[in-house]
């Protein structure tokens, strides 16, 4: 690079900007950014595989380790897929509940959100604002539930636990208060100098190629799409909560982040009415230990967008497949777009706008033989005689203690 | 001779100079964490940080030309030093007064930046490359308005020297007022100049990881840290001597005490600056400095102008 005025910078695996193993290999010509490759699967667990060998039971707990921060959303995807197969009718108690829990998921992923954004901005302060509120909310679910990440509310045919009057007036103490706070916030972001220098017309996608890259969530909403799971095909008790679908046509990471803001806003309107009405009876019913056979389709509005599981069953009391599309797929491919013609300094938060969970996206890996014409996919076998291969060529070679190992055995 | 010595090495120079900056930090960061709601460091904390860089390894990318990489952390190191021995320290007399010795601490702390860019250049690592360049088109930006800023004071007490601006101000008590927006401006790129938020570009954790500092360790990492420091207190006693030039008839003692409590006045603008922004591009960085903070020291400029020529007359 002594010479030449452009290079090429890794942004990942390893990177202060990125909280996940990622790479992002940026093509710069001074500040300016000219290219960008995206790498996923640096965090691929065979989790849908190992569902596989698990019973549904099991695979809730399973399901609900896919993402540290939108655990409840893709546990309540996976057990309605389930429950829809079975052709349980849950309680209305149950749903309500279930509703409760992802609003607060919700909101404790929008509020870390904005933290983690102004942290890529340099605004620290944001930061340790917005966490410190965020703990109110984590308290709340540790309240309600036991836990503060990985819940374990949810169960097939239901939840597990009930509310209580006294947890629900803490729900709406608690309501109140960051309800306060984030007005403070949206004003804050409305007025702010520095903060609206850095986000307005960083990370442009307008609303056709929100459309035709197929963004969910907050980035698609951000660019005037009106699309939202819970409004489109209500799951839980969202059809009978009032709420607004927000939407920005600002197209950019500060639409984006308004987006958020209000969202929070109608977060809490939708945790009071799930307080107000929430029905009486019981939070549960018994469901059978196998599932019969039968294949379903769940969509969820999770913090970061649409959540789709597939669950397909064979009758046993393991799930013959499951697939998990989580919503960082679905916006990753717009980040392309995104930065075209921008700055380095605006990469972070354009990264970050989007709400990436890259350790949810890792899911299937195919491996292909591109050295082979037929450029098939890879199998065990191959593979393995692949990487046996690789490794003599570096010079490690097991053949000698293989042959040592046989003769003593 | 051994006098001289004293003073450069012991009080004011290297010793005391040391800890007060490590106290500075620790009063910024205290500052800064309150700010945010947080607890904070405890006092030794800076000291502590050194004294465990000091003892680890250090380790010289391969591919560095390791004379320069070494050395770029010491002439920064030396620099700032040096800046603060012309800063009247808290009376009317400095230490070595001679006629132009405001430019020549404003030139001293253009030497650590430099030194900034040549380690980071030397150290052929990528993030340290685009921090180095980055430090130095801030560095066209922000010293233009911090050189007017300070020169403007100068101006009105029409002497380059820092004693005299000194003497001048003491014979006209209230004058310093009317450098106040000069303050402001030379305040607003002096955060340019130590690198804080919204101006800590060069050094943009979330982009380039530590800027030119990336592939710094060891007792070199701490020297640059250590730089960070002093260049914060000169830079600060600088503004305070040249700004506030009050309170220098008084007893030593009383004196010196005004003047730490002045450069931690200054100490705690930078840190609420920092606390509540966010960081902006180099391009609107330069922008802003061009747009807005050169065209406000003209200004000052001719105010200045303005007062000599009509109440001074």
């Amino acid at each position: 690079m002594h010479n030449s005025e452009e290079f090429k910078i890794p942004i990942g695996p390893q990177h202060p900007a990125l909280k996940e193993p990622e790479s992002f290999s940026v093509a710069l010509k001074g500040e300016k950014i000219l290219g960008i490759e995206i790498r996923l699967g640096y965090n691929h667990r065979g989790i849908e595989k190992a569902a596989e060998e698990r019973t549904y039971i099991q695979d809730i707990y399973l399901i609900e380790r896919i993402c540290g921060i939108c655990s409840h959303s893709h546990s309540t995807a996976f057990v309605q897929a389930v429950e829809e197969i079975a052709g349980l009718e849950l309680p209305k108690r149950a749903l309500y509940i279930r509703t409760l829990i992802g609003e607060l998921e919700r909101v404790h992923s929008h509020l870390l959100w904005l933290g983690v954004a102004g942290h890529e901005i340099g605004f620290d302060t944001l930061l340790m604002y917005t966490w410190r509120d965020r703990e109110i909310v984590m308290d709340i679910l540790a309240l309600l539930t036991g836990n503060r990440v990985n819940y374990g509310i949810n169960t097939i045919g239901g939840v597990r636990r009930d509310i209580s009057k006294e947890q629900a007036e803490e729900v709406l103490k608690a309501m109140d208060t960051l309800e306060e706070r984030t007005k403070y916030y949206i004003e804050l972001g409305l007025s702010e100098t520095t903060l609206v220098k850095r986000l307005s017309g960083v990370g442009v996608l307008t609303y056709d190629d929100a459309l035709r890259l197929d963004a969910v969530g907050p980035t698609a909403r951000a660019s005037g799409v009106k699309r939202d799971v819970r409004k489109d095909d209500p799951y839980a008790a969202y059809g009978e909560m009032d709420f607004k679908v927000i939407t920005e046509k600002n197209c950019d990471v500060y639409g984006r982040t308004l987006v958020r803001l209000k969202e929070l806003m109608e977060a809490y309107q939708i945790i009071r009415q799930c307080i107000k009405n929430l029905p009486e009876g019981p939070v549960t019913i018994k469901a059978p230990r196998k599932i019969p056979a039968g294949e379903a389709l769940s969509r969820y509005e999770a913090p970061r967008g649409e959540d789709v599981h597939y669950v397909k069953a064979n009758g046993t009391e393991k799930p013959e497949r499951v697939k998990v599309r989580a919503p960082t797929l679905a916006n990753v491919q717009a980040v392309k777009q995104m930065l075209k013609d921008r700055f380095l300094a605006d990469m972070p938060i354009v990264i970050a706008a989007i709400d990436p969970c890259f350790s949810c996206t890792d899911r299937l890996v195919s491996l292909r033989q591109v050295d082979s014409k037929d450029k098939k996919t890879m199998n065990w076998q191959t593979l393995r005689e692949y990487s046996i291969d690789w490794h003599r060529k570096q010079g490690i070679d097991f053949k000698k203690l293989n042959q040592k190992l046989k003769t003593n055995v | 001779m051994f006098k001289d010595l004293f003073q450069i090495l012991i009080f004011p120079g290297l010793t005391f100079l040391v800890i007060f900056s490590l106290f500075a930090e620790y009063f910024d960061r205290k500052l800064y964490a309150r700010l945010q709601n947080r607890v904070g460091p405890p006092w030794f904390q800076p000291f502590a940080d050194i004294l465990k860089l000091l003892a680890k390894e250090e380790l010289i990318p391969c591919e560095a030309n390791p004379r320069m990489f070494k050395l770029a952390p010491l002439f920064a190191f030396t620099a700032a030093i040096t800046a603060f021995l012309y800063i009247p320290l808290w009376q009317i007399k400095t230490l070595f007064s001679f006629n132009g010795d405001v430019l020549v601490v404003l030139y001293l702390l253009t030497i650590p930046t430099l030194s900034f860019f040549i380690g980071g250049w030397y150290s052929t690592s990528l993030f340290a490359r685009i921090g180095s360049v980055r430090s130095m088109t801030q560095l066209f930006a922000y010293e233009v308005p911090l050189f007017m800023g300070i020169l403007s004071s100068a101006l009105l007490a029409n002497t380059w020297n820092l004693k005299e601006i000194a003497l001048f101000y003491s014979a006209h008590p209230w004058f310093w007022l009317f450098n106040l927006p000069g303050f402001c401006i030379a305040l607003i790129a002096l955060l340019g100049k130590l690198e804080k938020v919204p101006f800590d570009i060069p050094e943009a954790e979330t982009e380039i990881v530590a800027g030119s500092f990336t592939e710094y360790s060891g007792k070199l990492f701490a020297f640059l840290k250590l730089t960070l420091d002093i260049e914060m207190v000169v830079g600060a006693a600088l503004l305070a001597a040249v700004f506030f030039p009050f309170g220098l008839q008084m007893n030593p003692f009383a004196g010196f005490v005004l003047f730490l409590l002045k450069i931690i006045f200054i100490v705690f603008l930078l840190s609420l600056l920092r606390t509540v922004m966010a960081r902006l591009r180099i391009d609107q960085m330069i922008d802003f400095c061009w747009k807005y903070l050169v065209p406000l020291a003209f200004v000052q400029i001719l105010l200045n102008l303005a007062v000599k020529g009509v109440i001074l007359k």
